[in-house]
């Protein structure tokens, strides 16, 4: 690490920073926050240019937020004032533009804050910006932005993942210390293992989803995107709990704390037969049998599991996700705000034009997918049997659970493709979430971290745990994560400033 | 008229089927999925906030309040009460509704299998069955500004106030149980009437609080039921009777030309009387419902219903009955008093205070009602109180008062204000029935007229007539003429001897 301070006249080289990193600067009064932020601003100002994961720098507000905080003595500050994030554009974020990478809502200021967001505030987080990610979180690679394609940070010629591609880019090049994502069907993993990150999708309910823009609203969850994983342990702990304007939030039973764990011995791992082997390009194979060698070494023991009806995912994924997203993006209407179109002659054709015009291709394929699953003669045999299928996959969740104590396999069959390579093909776009949408049709908590290297690209490990196993979880993850060692820094050149 | 054709006849040649349905907002203080202030006549868009608004990202909490009223009207129905309800979402597009879906309630609604006995006019019970009682949300408000009649056609633009937006409505739908509009509007008054003493709505029609829309058909008896058609949104009594006569008619006229019925929605125009179809293009809706996944199940356990039943106050069909075993009241009279709960308050209150039921009732339903009915006033509005009345009753039964003085007491009280035993003592008017003072004068008449008192003893009965008319001419007739009669043939006969 290489965090000198600017009154020494180096500048504070933020491209490893861990958000625990950025708290004991503060904390020793080594770095002002004012400095830290500014740090930051300038690390994406030199690589945001080639990355592309920010849709908006809140410039202004971040230094405006940190200054607030230099001028508090230290001893009255909380323990992560002053740290800087960022957040997803699906956050509700009070007088910040929060669009969700979508025309239809362009210009949008949301008059209130997102539950996490008030949060984040009350523990005294400054927020950079809002984060690039697929219209809606509707896709896998961040190239469904409206407005920009995130690139990976790795390999600036792929793409980061998606929906959370921001988030996970962001964080990779360092542009972040940590950031927030959504993950509705791997969001926040699949991103974070193209990216070689951390990112932890939640039991369903852990956090509120108030002020999350819905896309599925059964399956969205808003978990953290971190260097490592105690940061991500102690960013969920800040946006966990029970909310009363959120009915499904339930929190966790007691705070995640700080993982510690250094060994497995006692735990009992299910390797999902169904995601590995010829699911996965042989280059995943191979991280993810050293992932197991590495977890056998720290005494935990790993053994094949079946679950078939995970096989089914896919299919009532993309069933269940675009009904519920049908209605729940029938609000953007051009009524009350957001787009509008232009000319229109009556009602009907004001609809018609402004949501033609305000979202994108893939965004319309799934509200026409679910409109067609809802309707009359086919809600039984498309929406219901999905929901029945879901069910079984419950099933085969909690028999497995019976056995073991975590199951695990690749985040991602693959590792991050070309950005282009997948857009024309909807449905191989659609199985880069293969091992990652049943959790989310099960409501588990899964964990993607840094298991290594395929052709010098980031392959992940996803670890799933029982619902509201993440104390648990974290800290199986954390002790993997020690063994692994994996490098954080992709090769990423500044712009000449 | 040729409505006549309908029932009334003694083999009718055809026959109606009506089934209403029947919206009811509940007077609870927050709407049903959020704290706003429920309100009537405020300024436009002065009561809403981010979530009935439909902003992005917002969740719906249920209002336990209105989950207890919509049980008690449930419950007052006869109803069974779901153990475990859902909501589902209605989607359709409309201006008035925000988030483009109604949270509504499909088929897990909140009670059903009911039933209200309904007294009709000519003293008989109707029993119409009751499908279901649900809870949904109430959508805003539109404002057609610039058109003559305030409708959507000519309008030059709309406005929408969102004050309404969310208020907590039940639905109650009937069985098709009712056969002509007396007995429609003879439901739907009882049913008001039993929704107003459960104290949850205002049922208000002119202002919205209770609207009713119908479904009828019409059929030769004894033949498979007809295409219905749907008349929406009825805001009167007098509308719902004259629109259902209308649109029977309408119905019969067009199969005796040969012609078929087609199931749409039709409107009823008060001022041309006559019923048009709506736009066919509102008309092709597929509302999609699927269950909210925003909200949880709601659990109405068997302690949680008994505990809202034994909170219910005492409904009409048990005042009723109640009124004819403890007062020996007629039938039709305990029906009337049931279903008038104010009415049937100051009953109970003025026989408590008389002593005399069957005195009280005769007053009440007669000269109280007649004069209620005149002026136009309920009674709560009645210039004479129940004590007031008690009063008065009770110079009728002490005999200082006949019937017919009486009635011009109460007709000064009314339009005075002043009191029974006021205008008595002003007028002069009680009856003479102090025996001492009565015995008296009757002495002293007697005394004076020997000649005439002769005859009578010789048997002329006839000279009765002249005596009594001498004592009511000195007691200005305020004798009671019964005690006359006793004391003057006393006199009479003691005299000669």
């Amino acid at each position: 690490m290489t965090a000198d301070t600017g009154s020494a006249g180096y500048a504070l080289d933020v491209r490893c920073l861990t958000a625990h990193q950025c708290r004991e600067l503060l904390t020793s009064g080594d770095v002002s926050a004012s400095e830290l932020t500014r740090a930051y601003l300038d690390r994406i100002a030199a690589v945001d240019g080639s990355v592309q994961s920010y849709l908006l720098v809140d410039e202004a507000g971040a230094m405006a937020a940190a200054e607030a905080v230099d001028a508090k003595p230290r001893s009255e500050r909380l323990p992560w004032e002053g740290v800087p994030i960022g957040l997803k554009d699906i956050f509700c974020v009070k007088g910040m533009e929060t669009t969700c990478a979508s025309r239809i809502l362009k210009g949008y200021v949301p008059p209130y804050d997102a539950t996490i967001i008030a949060k984040l505030r009350a523990a005294g987080l400054v927020f950079l910006g809002k984060l690039n990610m697929d219209e809606f979180a509707m896709g896998s690679s961040t190239e469904n932005s409206a407005f920009k394609i995130t690139r990976n940070p790795w390999d600036l010629e792929r793409v980061p993942g998606g929906s959370s591609g921001g988030s996970a880019a962001c964080v990779a090049a360092g542009e972040a210390p940590w950031a927030l994502g959504t993950d509705t069907g791997g969001s926040i993993r699949q991103p974070a293992s193209l990216c070689g990150v951390v990112g932890l999708k939640p039991t369903y309910g852990v956090v509120s989803r108030y002020g999350l823009v819905a896309f599925a609203s059964s399956l969205d969850q808003i978990g953290p995107v971190t260097r490592n994983v105690g940061d991500a342990a102690a960013l969920l702990d800040i946006i966990a709990g029970r909310d009363p304007r959120d009915s499904t939030s339930i929190g966790l039973p007691e705070p995640v704390g700080q993982p510690d764990r250094g060994d497995l011995e006692g735990l009992r791992f299910g390797v999902i037969k169904e995601f590995v082997g010829d699911a996965c390009e042989p280059g995943v194979r191979d991280v993810f049998d050293s992932s197991v060698d590495a977890i056998g070494a720290l005494g935990g023991v790993c053994e094949e599991v079946s679950l078939p009806s995970v096989e089914r995912g896919i299919a009532a994924y993309y069933l269940i996700a675009p009904s519920e997203a049908s209605s729940n993006l029938a609000r953007f209407d051009g009524v009350r705000y957001g787009h509008r179109t232009s000319h229109s002659e009556d009602l009907y054709e004001m609809y018609t034009r402004t949501r033609s015009e305000g979202f994108g291709p893939e965004v319309k394929r799934r509200i026409m997918i679910g409109t067609y699953a809802l309707s009359a003669g086919y809600y039984d045999a498309y929406y219901a049997q999905a929901q029945r299928t879901r069910t079984l996959i419950i099933q085969d969740f909690e028999r497995a659970f019976g056995r073991f104590d975590f199951l695990i396999s690749p985040t991602s069959p693959t590792v991050a493709f070309k950005i282009g390579e997948r857009t024309a093909d909807p449905l191989a776009m659609y199985l880069s979430d293969l091992c990652t949408i049943p959790v989310n049709l099960a409501a588990l908590p899964g964990i993607s971290i840094p298991a290594g290297f395929s052709a010098g690209l980031p392959v992940g490990l996803q670890i799933i745990g029982p619902h509201f196993s993440e104390r648990g979880l974290l800290g199986a993850a954390h002790a993997v994560e020690r063994k692994l060692e994996v490098d954080l820094v992709p090769p990423l050149a500044e712009a000449a400033r | 008229m040729s409505a006549g054709r309908v029932a009334t006849d003694a083999a009718p040649v055809w026959e109606a089927v009506i089934g209403l349905e029947i919206h009811v907002q509940l007077n609870t203080r927050t709407k049903m999925f959020c704290g706003c202030e429920v309100t009537f006549g405020e300024p436009p868009n002065t009561h809403v906030c981010p979530v009935c608004l439909g902003h992005p990202g917002v969740l719906p909490v249920t209002n336990e309040k209105a989950i207890e009223y919509a049980t008690r009207i449930g419950l007052a129905l006869g109803c069974r009460i779901a153990e475990r309800t859902i909501f589902h979402r209605k989607n359709y597009f409309y201006p008035d509704l925000p988030k483009a879906y109604q949270i509504s309630q499909y088929d897990l609604p909140l009670g059903i299998g009911g039933h209200l006995d309904v007294e009709l006019d000519d003293g008989s019970d109707l029993r119409v069955g009751i499908t279901r009682v649900h809870l949904e949300e109430d959508a805003g408000k539109l404002v057609h500004a610039g058109g003559a009649s305030g409708r959507i056609d000519g309008a030059d633009y709309s406005l929408v106030d969102f004050n309404r937006g969310g208020t907590p409505l039940v639905e109650i739908v009937s069985e098709p149980d009712i056969a002509t509009p007396d007995q429609a509007r003879a439901f739907l008054t009882q049913l008001r009437s039993l929704v107003q003493q459960l104290g949850v709505s205002d049922v208000n029609m002119e202002e919205g609080s209770m609207r009713c829309d119908a479904n009828v058909s019409v059929r030769r008896p004894g033949e498979p039921l007809g295409t219905k058609t749907e008349l929406k949104n009825m805001n009167s009594f007098r509308f719902l009777h004259r629109a259902l006569e209308v649109e029977i008619e309408r119905q019969i006229d067009a199969l005796e030309s040969g012609e078929r019925i087609i199931q749409e929605t039709v409107h009823f125009d008060p001022a041309t009387g006559l019923v048009s179809s709506l736009r066919s293009k509102e008309e092709a809706h597929d509302y999609r419902y699927f269950p909210e996944p925003d909200l949880t199940p709601v659990e109405l356990d068997e302690a949680y219903v008994e505990r809202v039943r034994a909170g219910l106050p005492e409904l009409p069909a048990g005042r009723r009955e109640r009124l004819i075993g403890q007062y020996g009241l007629p039938s039709k009279d305990a029906a009337l008093l049931a279903a008038n709960k104010p009415l049937g308050d100051y009953f109970e209150a003025v026989a408590a205070a008389t002593g005399d039921a069957r005195l009280s009732a005769n007053w009440v339903m007669g000269d109280v009602s007649a004069h209620l009915n005149a002026a136009g006033l309920e009674v709560t509005q009645c210039a004479v109180s129940a004590g007031s009345l008690a009063e008065l009753l009770g110079l009728v039964r002490d005999g200082t008062l006949s019937g017919k003085m009486a009635k011009e007491v109460f007709e000064t009280m009314i339009a005075t204000g002043k009191n029974a035993r006021g205008i008595v003592a002003d007028k002069g008017l009680g009856q003479m029935s102090d025996a001492g003072e009565l015995d008296a004068i009757v002495a002293r008449i007697v005394e004076a007229n020997p000649g005439p008192a002769e005859e009578f003893r010789q048997g002329r009965d006839r000279v009765l007539g002249f005596f009594v008319g001498q004592v009511m001419k000195e007691t200005r007739g305020q004798a009671n003429p019964q005690m006359v009669n006793d004391l003057l043939r006393r006199h009479l006969a003691a005299h000669g001897n």
